[in-house]
């Protein structure tokens, strides 16, 4: 078998694991769209007039509720595939890991079989939260087209995340760094972004740091996707910026393979 | 083909050496380890905790690399070739290799799936082992249900997916109970006996006694010594000879007897018998019995008691095997 026919195919199987293992605690799955209900059904009351503030993007023809849907599709993608690694951590606990790399499992494919759950379970995650807000009133010209351009990029930031997270448990081998990934980077790469704000209407250096804020580019593919893509260019240029990250993020996972290794 | 050419080891291990360096100290695990074992054949590796088993088994089946030394397992260098040597080994950690999460049956066809193993290969390849191995019945059930014996089966079952040629088996039975252990001490007299080569570490020296055909003593990160069980526990000069005497005037004139008899050595009179050590003492005791009874010694009892490892490994190292576990525990927490 070919390199690449084996990391298929042992990514296959494992992502199945982690799916049958998703399934088999279906409160975890629950849980993960409690958060995102609260941002859609609190903030969408709570913030309603922020929309009238002049400047705010659509202006009146659009209500808060349709500004933040996007935003929380991508929340719910990042916060949950920030939790990949703990797929890593109880193998590691365990003997597992430990036998995985005593055989040809590609290391590729551990990450990769990550990626592609959490990837499927954002997309999932993402139809409920659209599901929801579209219930509660939020209309998108977007249309179906719109919804998989927004997939689109779900799949991309889940990725992302979950390769960070992978590589974070191989370094550190801890629940609890995982814990602090999800503290001390999801947090701010939330705020500086334009999830829940117009970044045009907050202080420079924020709209400055939201450009760079991966996380934002998937927001700002949402948001044009949901609105039947005003501006090509910029969705694009943030679909490709995501997709990039995405590989080096991937690589630096399987490069923490040999980190892993030097430490046993 | 010349008449030099003999088997080629299915583990051959020359100088390895291993330190592990935290912020604050060093731990020297491995001191130079040599080792070989024949294709088929169960070698144990014997020792307390920290004695550097486990980085032993770590290094050969490419999970830790060595600071010095190679290490060639089914003729594959494990540093250089580590690929090929995944593929011949079958690797059971002294944690659990399953996962908790998964049933019995989908473990095992997630480990013939990473072994190259179609689909439909590894289902009935589970399907074989399970039933081998007594689980089918809790085949389909969660690992996390699972008894400790039948957990530790089922990493076995794991580890033999793609009959690997040969098995690390690192402390199979520690944490089983009795009759768990049993179990497992018969499967892996069935799997020694179908030809898989095993190195197996343990510090239970029945186990040792019982599985290995060859044996190495491990302490403190050297081999310091190899021999089957037997070999080295003649190596201590032989058996106990326990003779009771039906009567205790005869003792001096018994003792006489005996240290004239040939292979019968460290003769000491002890209350109303004697005491003595034997090279071999299956054919020292009835030499000693008929020489006594030649010179009108009535004997009431004989015993022999056969050394055992826990005397071979205090001689080699100095301690013995419960002293050693509890100066290793400082080290163990590393090198585990």
């Amino acid at each position: 078998m070919s390199a690449v026919a084996q990391t298929v195919s042992h990514t296959v199987a494992l992502t199945a694991r982690q799916a049958r293992q998703g399934v088999r605690i279906p409160v975890f799955l629950v849980m993960n769209l409690v958060q995102p209900m609260v941002w859609l059904v609190l903030f969408g009351q709570l913030f309603r007039s922020v929309v009238e503030i002049p400047g705010f993007a659509g202006g009146s023809d659009a209500t808060y509720l349709e500004f933040i849907t996007p935003g929380v599709v991508m929340m719910t993608a990042m916060g949950g595939a920030a939790w990949a690694g703990t797929t890593f951590v109880q193998d590691m606990e365990r003997g597992v890991m430990d036998r995985f790399r005593a055989s040809p499992t590609s290391r590729g494919a551990l990450v990769t079989a990550t990626m592609a759950w959490y990837a499927m379970l954002g997309s999932a995650q993402a139809l409920v939260v659209l599901g929801v807000a579209w219930l509660s009133g939020a209309r998108f010209s977007g249309g179906w087209a719109g919804v998989l351009l927004l997939l689109v990029a779900v799949v991309l930031l889940s990725a992302l995340f979950a390769a960070l997270s992978d590589a974070v448990a191989l370094v550190t081998r801890q629940q609890e760094a995982l814990i602090g990934v999800s503290q001390l980077i999801i947090l701010p790469l939330m705020f500086l972004s334009s999830a829940i704000m117009d970044t045009r209407l907050a202080a420079g250096w924020v709209e400055t740091a939201a450009r760079f804020n991966p996380f934002d580019w998937a927001v700002v593919v949402g948001r044009q996707a949901l609105a039947g893509v005003p501006d090509p260019g910029l969705v694009w240029s943030r679909l490709g910026l995501l997709a990039a990250a995405v590989v080096v993020m991937t690589s630096l996972a399987a490069a923490a393979f040999r980190t892993y290794r030097r430490a046993s | 083909m010349t008449a030099t050419t003999r088997w080629d080891p299915a583990i051959h291990v020359a100088g390895l050496t291993k330190t592990y360096r935290s912020r604050d100290r060093e731990v020297r695990a491995l001191d130079g380890i040599d080792l070989e074992v024949r294709p088929g054949a169960v070698l144990g590796l014997l020792g307390p905790n920290g004695a550097g088993k486990s980085t032993t088994v770590k290094i050969l089946a490419t999970l830790s690399e060595p600071d010095a030394g190679t290490a060639r397992v089914a003729g594959y260098d494990v540093v250089t070739q580590a690929a090929s040597v995944r593929r011949a080994i079958g690797y059971v950690a002294q944690k659990p290799v399953t996962d908790p999460m998964d049933t019995g049956r989908e473990n095992i066809v997630l480990a013939g799936r990473m072994q190259g193993l179609s689909s439909r290969d590894a289902k009935a390849r589970a399907a074989q082992l399970l039933d081998r191995f007594g689980l089918t019945e809790a085949a389909d059930r969660l690992v996390k249900t699972y008894s400790g014996g039948m957990a530790r089966k089922l990493d076995v079952a794991v580890g033999l997916v793609h009959r690997p040629r040969v098995l690390f088996l690192d402390e199979p039975t520690t944490g089983l109970d009795p009759e768990a252990r049993t179990e497992m001490w018969a499967e892996i007299a069935r799997l020694g006996a179908d030809g898989v080569t095993i190195l197996l570490t343990t510090h239970y020296l029945d186990e040792a006694d019982r599985l290995a055909d060859d044996l190495a003593i491990v302490d403190r990160g050297r081999i310091v010594t190899r021999g089957t069980p037997d070999e080295l526990k003649d190596q201590l000069h032989g058996d106990g000879v326990v003779v009771e005497l039906a009567d205790a005037a005869s003792v001096a004139r018994a003792a006489d007897v005996a240290t004239a008899v040939p292979g019968v050595r460290e003769v000491v009179p002890d209350g109303r018998g004697l005491r003595a050590r034997a090279t071999s003492g299956a054919t020292a005791l009835p030499a000693l019995l008929v020489a006594l009874e030649g010179a009108g010694v009535s004997v009431r009892s004989a015993v022999l008691s056969r050394p055992s490892l826990d005397d071979v490994y205090l001689r080699h190292t100095g301690r013995s095997m419960a002293a050693a576990e509890r100066d290793g525990v400082a080290g163990a927490g590393v090198a585990a």
